[in-house]
């Protein structure tokens, strides 16, 4: 990138293609955009500030998320969400916002509810094995999402959907579970299942095999009969009623390869959210589904990039040597948190500038030099020192960003086609649309905006 | 320490570094460990730099003064055939059932059956015995789905319990839950100082506690060195541009008038300062809503270089130190 030439330290081999978020949102032909990557990468925070960004610039929006943090929830100014669409309030422009979370054993209810008339839903609803099923078993958490996204799609009260993924083992969980859940219920377990219970007695003979009765005395066996029976009947119910489960499977799926979808990855530069986003963007490309790019969150940057890290620390050290006397033993007492068991310095495995700090308090020629503390106390800190800790902190920041730099480049060789949107850093949380808004002009600007120095 | 060590936390805070670090520190004097991952996803491997696990318990790593950590990677459609023909003698039938989809059913489709497998396949290590009458492993250490699932992943014995109410599967569910919910058994949180998976380790403990499982220690991982103290921070916002100019155009950087290139340095370098200081705050009000939880506290230090084989024995050193063996 042309802005990026000539800068020193860490920034300067951004080959890849810079995201650019809003053409992406306001395409009246983008209609769903899923974000997806590894836990903890801010996944969820980034829909929720790219659907009021596209609501913000005009478009009636819905954020499907999965599990958002009550505090997400809040900065919406929603206090908790459920499973139907709540309009955001404050938001500014002529667009919408509605978000919502989904609620996996109310949707399989809602799902149960429509397609059964009311005493066969009823049955179901009632099966402890169903009731186990809906609201625990992660699977079903991908599969319920999908559907979810598929009802929201097809009321038409959207022009664009927003959908978080779940919480995955592996990112790659939500792309397989619709498939294997449909694969299961069209499967030969299912019909092997369902058998007795439909068809019994002497009809149900001509579709056993030898293994047949091996196989019911077997689960019969394991699972008590009590279980086996209240799987058979739960099958049974969900056979005649969802007939068109597989087909609704395949529909998801397909209208995740359609046009008007949109796969955002997200990650943060780190070396397994990276690797993860690898894997995923493989996988997308392996099934047809159309990638947008890559949100990289986190980013740090630099205002004074061309300061290489050594040379802050050699001044660094300049400082503190020239005024070593009075510093001899002080910043050990002070660096210590009472509170807890370790302090971080203890291992010497802190960061460079502790290490170089520790090196020169321990060093022959700060010990010779000590003296009684007839100078400035150690809580009132100099220019110097405190210079000498900005230096540090800068050299902190500088190898940050080369190995933030790294990792990202070995994901950019990888994958040179994906188009990256770097998120600049917050100090905390988000809290309010302002913080989410604010995550939104990030995200949009491509790249953390520094400020240029030279030096 | 329990013989049964289970870390959770949320994505993102480096769970599975910790329990390496831990199976490493537990692992002094002879003592043998078994790192158990749950997940599928190598992390493992990958930590200690080593070819993708299979599904046996294999040794990968010595600690200092002759332990051995084993690690496990269970991969849930063996465990469940080895599971049907250790405890219940099916090996044929476990056979046909795969042939059926069954299997692949109970371990993808149905993750609760998964969590059962996973959670017995743990705590089997735990009460296994050699020839001699000794226990195989000293410790097992669990690195263990994420916060907001870890507590239905540990309970999820229950439920099966509850199903399946008479016959071998409800025997063996009981027999789990008896360790997990034993002083056996405890459960670690991996935390940052970062607002949201502070809030879930709270929301976590209080899940786990309600469920009667026996909560562990806190563990804070990738704690910043502190740089600046609060008395520097103070004077972040107090000094003169021009001091701080001077400053740094006597250690050598330049001229320190405007528009040198001293002087350039110092906004830069005093924004860097205000963001520090803003986490340092958040990451002083973090520390205090953890210390209301009650529990031991234990804090790992960010490595500078990233993580590697060299900064994850460092980790282990540090645990041991702070009594976390």
């Amino acid at each position: 990138m042309s802005q990026d030439q000539g800068r020193d330290g860490g920034r300067r081999l951004s080959s890849a293609r810079v995201l650019d978020v809003d053409p992406l949102l306001d395409d009246p032909e983008t209609r769903i955009v899923v974000c997806c990557g590894s836990g903890g990468v801010g996944k969820t925070t980034t829909a929720a500030a790219l659907g009021l960004r596209a609501a913000e610039r005009g478009r009636r929006v819905v954020v499907l998320t999965i599990d958002p943090a009550r505090r997400l929830a809040q900065s919406m100014g929603i206090d908790s969400l459920d499973n139907t669409p709540r309009r955001v309030k404050d938001v500014d422009g002529d667009g919408e916002l509605h978000a919502m979370m989904l609620d996996m054993k109310r949707t399989f209810d809602e799902i149960v509810e429509a397609h059964a008339d009311r005493e066969r839903a009823a049955a179901i609803l009632n099966n402890p094995f169903y009731q186990s099923l809906s609201a625990g078993f992660a699977g079903t958490q991908e599969y319920m999402a999908m559907e979810k996204l598929g009802q929201l799609r097809a009321q038409h009260d959207w022009d664009l959907i927003v959908v978080d993924t779940p919480p995955s083992r592996s990112a790659l969980d939500f792309l397989d579970a619709p498939k294997r859940l449909g694969s299961f219920l069209d499967g030969k377990l299912i019909r092997l299942l369902t058998a007795p219970a439909k068809l019994g007695g002497r009809a149900g003979m001509k579709f056993l095999n030898v293994g047949m009765s091996m196989m019911t005395g077997t689960l019969g066996k394991l699972l008590g009969g009590q279980l086996l029976k209240d799987i058979q009947t739960f099958i049974a119910a969900m056979d005649t009623t969802f007939g068109g489960f597989r087909t609704r499977a395949d529909a998801t799926y397909k209208l995740l390869q359609a046009p008007g979808t949109a796969f955002l990855v997200v990650a943060a530069p780190e070396r397994d959210a990276l690797r993860e986003a690898a894997y995923f963007v493989e996988r997308l490309a392996a099934e047809d589904m159309p990638l947008a790019g890559l949100v990289l969150n986190r980013v740090h940057g630099s205002g004074a990039a061309r300061l290489s890290a050594e040379r802050a620390l050699a001044a660094a050290e300049n400082l503190e040597e020239s005024r070593i006397v009075d510093q001899v033993g002080g910043k050990a007492g002070l660096r210590n948190s009472p509170d807890t068991y370790g302090s971080s310095e203890s291992s010497g495995t802190g960061s460079p500038g502790s290490r170089a700090a520790a090196r020169d308090e321990g060093s022959p020629a700060a010990t010779d030099d000590e003296r009684p503390a007839d100078k400035r106390p150690d809580d009132e800190p100099s220019v110097d020192r405190l210079t000498a800790g900005l230096l540090r902190l800068h050299a902190d920041r500088m190898r940050l960003l080369s190995r933030e730099q790294r990792t990202r480049d070995r994901f950019t060789a990888r994958h040179p086609e994906v188009a990256v949107a770097e998120v600049a850093a917050l100090p905390g949380d988000v809290h309010d649309l302002a913080g989410l808004r604010d995550i939104g002009n990030r995200l949009a600007a491509g790249r953390p905006e520094l400020p240029e120095t030279t030096v | 320490m329990s013989r049964l060590q289970v870390v959770s936390g949320k994505g993102g805070t480096g769970k599975t570094t910790v329990a390496a670090a831990l199976a490493l520190a537990l692992a002094t004097e002879g003592k043998r460990t078994l790192l158990v991952e749950v997940e599928g996803r190598q992390g493992i491997a990958q930590l200690f730099e080593t070819e993708t696990l299979p599904y046996e318990e294999r040794k990968i790593a010595v600690a200092p003064g002759g332990g051995e950590v084993y690690a496990l990677a269970i991969d849930p459609e063996l465990a469940l055939l080895d599971y049907l023909q250790m405890f219940y003698k099916l090996g044929g039938a476990g056979r046909a059932l795969k042939k059926l989809g069954a299997i692949d059913f109970a371990t993808t489709v149905a993750p609760g059956l998964r969590d059962v497998l996973l959670t017995g396949k743990a705590c089997e290590a735990v009460r296994r015995k050699d020839k001699s009458g000794r226990f195989v492993y000293d410790y097992v250490v669990m690195d263990a789905p994420p916060t907001g699932r870890i507590t239905r992943f540990l309970n999820v014995n229950d439920e099966v319990a509850g199903l399946a109410k008479i016959g071998p599967i409800h025997n063996q569910a009981q027999a789990v839950m008896r360790v997990l919910k034993s002083p056996e058994t405890e459960v670690h949180l991996v935390t940052l100082l970062e607002e949201m998976p502070v809030q879930e380790t709270a929301d976590g403990i209080a899940e786990l506690r309600a469920a009667r499982l026996p909560v562990g220690r806190i563990i804070v991982n990738m704690v910043r060195p502190e740089v600046l103290d609060a008395a520097e921070l103070d004077l972040v916002r107090a000094v003169p541009r021009t001091a701080v100019a001077q400053s740094l155009s006597a250690a050598g950087l330049g001229g320190a008038r405007r528009g040198g290139n001293a002087g350039k340095l110092v906004d830069p370098l005093l924004a860097q300062a205000e963001e520090y200081a803003a986490r340092y705050a958040l990451e002083h009000d973090q520390r205090a809503v953890l210390g209301t939880l009650d529990l031991p506290l234990h804090e790992l230090p960010l490595l500078a270089e990233g993580m590697d084989l060299a900064g994850l024995y460092e980790l282990a050193t540090e645990l041991r130190k702070q009594g976390m063996s």
